[in-house]
């Protein structure tokens, strides 16, 4: 059929798309994220197997939410990423709810009421949902407004983050209150939010921290404060974690004691260390350059993340895959930071490796926005 | 707000958003590097240290200790042996709720006061963590299964198998073999550490303590990975311990019953000497206690009740010294004649006392008590065989106390011979010099008339008593008495070479003579008013089927008390202590045997009797025959058995 040569130019600009489309693309998936978060999940099973001192029982179910994981990463790269800025307010309301819910009928586990169990679904903790649900909420609104965020609209932002993170707070699980604040917040920092402020909110922050000691944290908490900074205080409790991890970490020396040969994990010293000490295990048994190989994937996934978010369209899409990378980093910063003993010991696991579904359904949740950021974009991109 | 004014601005948005996306990658990078920095650091800088670490908290070097010598006697009987023990064993670093749980310990098995005590003693003494402790040693059947059901209310505890040392024939060896018992902090000090690691007894008395060296072996090592709760998940290398050597012993377990039964309730102690070697046969003490009281620690209760009876059971007899009495005058007679200070003939009439010249105390015989006489005239032999203390208080008279001395230390007297009886007595044998050094006073005469029936303060032991009867009975050949017969089963025997000189006489038939002297004691010889003392104890009452050898011994312990009155029964502490030497087969003699009964009051009629049965023990088959090893070549010099 002929063309009319007035619309050549489209209709080539129109099949370069198509060729363009490979079989990544059409199932809404980023090749090399995909790539690197695959190649990070079995690296990670492999050091789960021998943290779990050889338990195939675990191993498989971790295997298990792995695949369910990447199930959801599949499911969520197919909602356009404006439809989440539509739905994320009302998912976030409904997020809250469940927190108080958490709060008045949660199961307690570790003495803190995290766990909630909904009929038809599978028992979750709703703070980790919130993780997601606070960047993209606080990006769907300040989406809505001219950029640099107004005095205003950081207040309602603030509102937005600190409701869920007092809920979570009071659980008690400062970590995660911690995080959720973190996740949006970042948002706020990439939108463009004054300096000054920014400033100025650290310094009430810094202010504010005795009177947090004092009045708010758990004795636990202060613990956990003592022992990283001391850690030979108590060798034989809270010091035992960070003394036993260190020890681990150091004797696996630059090439480690060799896949399942780590001792420190198989003869109990280590605790956790399936989940949120697995670095320990990893560091040990595949020393320095199993540390360098782990910390080469984060970068790959975290730069090509960084990329998409760079690439992104509009200020929602790039508010949130900004604010979800950020935030995925800290992650891994923070669990490796308070393992090595840089930091203080907070329940955060390690991204993708540790032990413990909800964690990484969550995640890849989050690659699945990511994804989908990246494959939903319009031809004006091209422009 | 126009369409161009929102596309400005989103440039504008998009700029600010990468300069942002920018510093938040930046920082991120220069934080990551900070990871890498520290996890360097770690790996590298600090990769020694972390290591050595890592083996400190897993890899324990546990002492193995070597198994205890077995110690056999002569004929390979077991007298002590290492049997399983089950112990209910504590790791206290893994005992929470340690309160509680020896709470429930006193209610399931009966936990004391005392036990505890203990326990903390030897929670004290640990040195190595996560190592377990005795909490109690040598658990029932039945404790173990109450144990063992309430496992899960008992964190930390664990019963734990154990060799410990055991005395299969209990009290009748104590004395002998000694026993080992719990270590000392005292004999911690002067211990080898290092070999004494995994061992938690040692050697306390007699042959356990004298040949500890020998019996406790060389400690073995174990390196073990231990896990996070200290138990151990494999063992990484092993030094195998070196057993302790075993040891057979010159003891005849058989003769040892034979000899304790014939003292029956008596107090006293016994030696026995194989003549051939100085081997100690049999050593007997009572009353004794069970040494396997002393294994794991002896309780409060158990060592204030055997420390305080007025039995005094951990007292060795056989080994103390008491007045030696008559028994002392073949050897005083023996010396008489060497030194040409009598003849064989030379004859005293006994009218039954004796006063020295210018003196007015009055020394009687021991037959004035009985019939208000004496001996009569009485030569050498006949003064050995009736006992007459006029005819030794008369040679008094002549032979100088030094000369006693000297002539007794030939035959082991004031020291103690033994190889490997450290714990023995070495008596008292006084002379001058000895008087002047320990009392600070001169000699006077009248001392050397009581020195001369071994009262006073001349003082022997049972050990020393069956040596000298030994060295009699050998005609001056010695031999050390011993314990030890061989180290370790398969060897040879021992042959040590005596550090006492042979006793050599001027005359050797002399001790034909003086040996002749002692037969006659327990032999018929011309019948009434002519026997020996212990005719109608011993060859009287049974005829012998050997030619036996003796002498008797009655000696005062304490005078009598000045209410006293003549037909009273005499309280027990005021009996005289009797004691009976003997030795045969005279012609070939293979047995020395020196009986000491506490309060026994007849040299003669109670201590006579023991040592003839031990002699009998020894030396006859069961058809009441001598064994044919035993028969002596030569004929014999009595008619043995002659009525």
């Amino acid at each position: 059929m002929p063309v009319p040569p007035s619309r050549q130019p489209i209709r080539h600009l129109r099949e370069g798309l198509e060729r363009k489309r490979s079989w990544a693309e059409r199932l809404h998936v980023d090749g090399p994220l995909l790539l690197a978060l695959l190649v990070l999940l079995l690296f990670g099973l492999a050091v789960l197997y021998s943290a779990t001192n050889q338990n195939p029982v675990e191993v498989r179910r971790q295997a298990l939410f792995i695949g369910m994981a990447i199930g959801v990463l599949l499911f969520v790269a197919q909602i356009n990423v404006r439809l989440l800025r539509i739905w994320a307010p009302w998912m976030f309301l409904g997020g809250c709810v469940l927190l108080i819910g958490v709060l008045l009928f949660g199961d307690i586990s570790n003495g803190a009421q995290r766990w909630i169990d909904l009929p038809g679904l599978p028992r979750f903790q709703p703070s980790e949902v919130m993780k997601i649900l606070v960047p993209l909420t606080v990006a769907s609104f300040l989406s809505r407004g001219i950029m640099p965020p107004t005095l205003l609209q950081v207040l309602v932002s603030m509102l937005i983050i600190g409701t869920p993170a007092v809920l979570v707070a009071r659980q008690p699980d400062l970590g995660t209150a911690l995080l959720i604040g973190v996740a949006g917040i970042f948002v706020l920092l990439l939108a463009g939010m004054r300096w000054k402020w920014v400033f100025l909110v650290l310094t009430l922050a810094v202010a504010a921290a005795p009177a947090l000691w004092f009045f708010y944290m758990d004795d636990y908490q202060k613990n956990r404060i003592h022992t990283f900074l001391d850690p030979e205080r108590e060798p034989l409790g809270a010091g035992w974690n960070i003394i036993q991890s260190k020890t681990a970490i150091g004797s696996g020396g630059l090439y480690g004691k060799g896949w399942l040969n780590g001792v420190q994990s198989r003869l109990d010293y280590l605790p956790e260390g399936q989940t949120d000490f697995i670095v320990a295990v990893l560091a040990e048994e595949f020393g320095l350059v199993g540390i360098l190989f782990l910390l080469t994937l984060y970068i790959v996934i975290i730069g090509r993340a960084l990329y998409i978010a760079g690439a992104a369209q509009d200020l929602f899409a790039r508010l949130t895959a900004g604010s979800l990378t950020l935030t995925f980093f800290v992650y891994v910063f923070v669990n490796i930071g308070m393992v090595s003993g840089l930091l203080p010991v907070v329940g955060v696991p390690l991204p993708l490796v540790s032990l413990g579904g909800t964690s990484i359904i969550s995640l890849m949740t989050g690659f699945g926005i990511l994804m989908s950021i990246h494959t939903h974009r319009t031809a004006r991109l091209g422009f | 707000m126009t369409e161009h004014h929102i596309l400005k601005d989103h440039n504008q948005e998009r700029k600010l958003f990468l300069s942002r996306l920018l510093i938040g990658a930046g920082i991120s990078a220069l934080l990551l590097c900070g990871l890498v920095v520290r996890m360097a650091y770690l790996q590298i800088a600090k990769h020694a240290y972390y290591s050595t670490q890592s083996d400190n908290y897993r890899i324990h070097t546990l002492p193995v200790a070597p198994n205890r010598g077995i110690i056999y006697d002569r004929n390979g009987v077991i007298l002590a042996e290492n049997k399983p023990s089950y112990n209910l064993t504590v790791v206290k670093e893994n005992a929470r709720g340690m309160q509680d749980s020896l709470a429930l310990l006193r209610d399931l098995i009966g936990f004391s006061a005392d036990d505890e005590e203990k326990l903390q003693n030897r929670l004290k003494r640990r040195a190595v963590p996560f190592s377990s402790v005795p909490v109690l040693v040598d658990l029932s059947e039945a404790e173990i299964a109450s144990v063992a059901v309430n496992q899960f209310r008992l964190p930390g505890f664990a019963i734990e198998a154990q060799l410990v040392r055991h005395y299969p024939h209990g009290d009748l060896l104590a004395h002998a073999l000694g026993y080992v018992g719990s270590i000392t902090e005292d004999e911690m000090k002067t211990l080898d550490a290092v070999n004494y690691k995994g061992t938690d007894e040692i050697g306390k008395n007699g042959v356990e303590k004298f040949y500890e060296s020998l019996l406790h072996g060389t400690v073995g090592y174990e390196q073990v990975e231990k896990n996070a709760s200290g138990r151990i998940m494999q063992v990484l290398s092993r030094t195998d311990p070196v057993a302790g050597q075993d040891i057979m012993l010159h003891l005849d377990v058989n003769l040892q019953q034979a000899a304790e039964a014939a003292l029956g309730d008596f107090k006293g102690g016994i030696i026995a000497l194989d003549t051939t070697t100085g081997g100690v046969l049999a050593m007997v003490s009572k009353p004794s206690f069970d040494p396997n009281l002393f294994i794991g620690g002896i309780s409060r209760t158990d060592f204030a009740r055997l420390n305080s009876s007025k039995d005094t059971p951990l007292f060795n007899r056989a080994l103390a010294k008491y007045a030696p009495g008559s028994t002392i005058k073949p050897f005083l007679g023996l010396a008489a004649l060497d030194t040409g200070l009598r003849t064989r003939d030379y004859a005293v009439r006994d009218a039954g006392y004796f006063q020295l010249d210018g003196s007015r105390h009055v020394y009687h015989d021991w037959t004035w008590w009985s019939n208000r006489s004496g001996h009569d005239l009485v030569s050498m032999e006949r003064a050995i065989y009736q006992s007459c203390d006029v005819y030794f208080f008369d040679l008094a008279t002549d032979m100088s106390i030094d000369t006693m001395h000297d002539f007794l230390a030939k035959f082991g007297f004031g020291a103690n011979t033994a190889v490997d009886i450290p714990q023995a007595s070495k008596g008292t044998l006084p002379s001058r010099q000895w008087k002047l050094a320990t009392i600070g006073e001169p000699w006077y005469p009248g001392e050397t008339v009581n020195s001369s029936i071994g009262q006073g303060y001349t003082e022997a032991t049972p050990l020393q008593l069956a040596t000298a009867a030994m060295v009699m009975a050998n005609h001056g050949k010695w031999y050390q008495p011993a314990m030890v017969k061989r180290i370790g089963l398969d060897g040879e025997d021992r042959r040590l070479t005596s550090a006492m000189p042979d006793v050599q006489l001027n005359n050797d038939d002399d001790w034909n003579f003086i040996g002749g002297a002692m037969a006659k004691v327990v032999h018929r010889n011309g019948g009434y008013r002519d026997d020996g003392t212990a005719y109608d104890y011993i060859a009287g009452v049974k005829p012998l089927a050997y030619t036996m050898a003796g002498k008797s011994g009655t000696a005062q312990v304490k005078a009598m008390p000045a209410d006293f009155r003549k037909g009273d029964a005499v309280p027990e502490e005021y009996r005289d202590n009797a004691l009976f030497i003997a030795f045969a087969p005279v012609e070939a003699p293979r047995i020395a045997v020196a009986v000491f009964v506490e309060h026994g009051e007849g040299g003669s009629s109670v201590a006579g009797p023991i040592a003839r049965q031990i002699l009998d023990a020894y030396l006859l088959g069961s058809e009441g025959a001598l064994k044919p090893e035993f028969i002596p070549a030569e004929p014999a010099l009595l008619s043995a058995g002659a009525p």
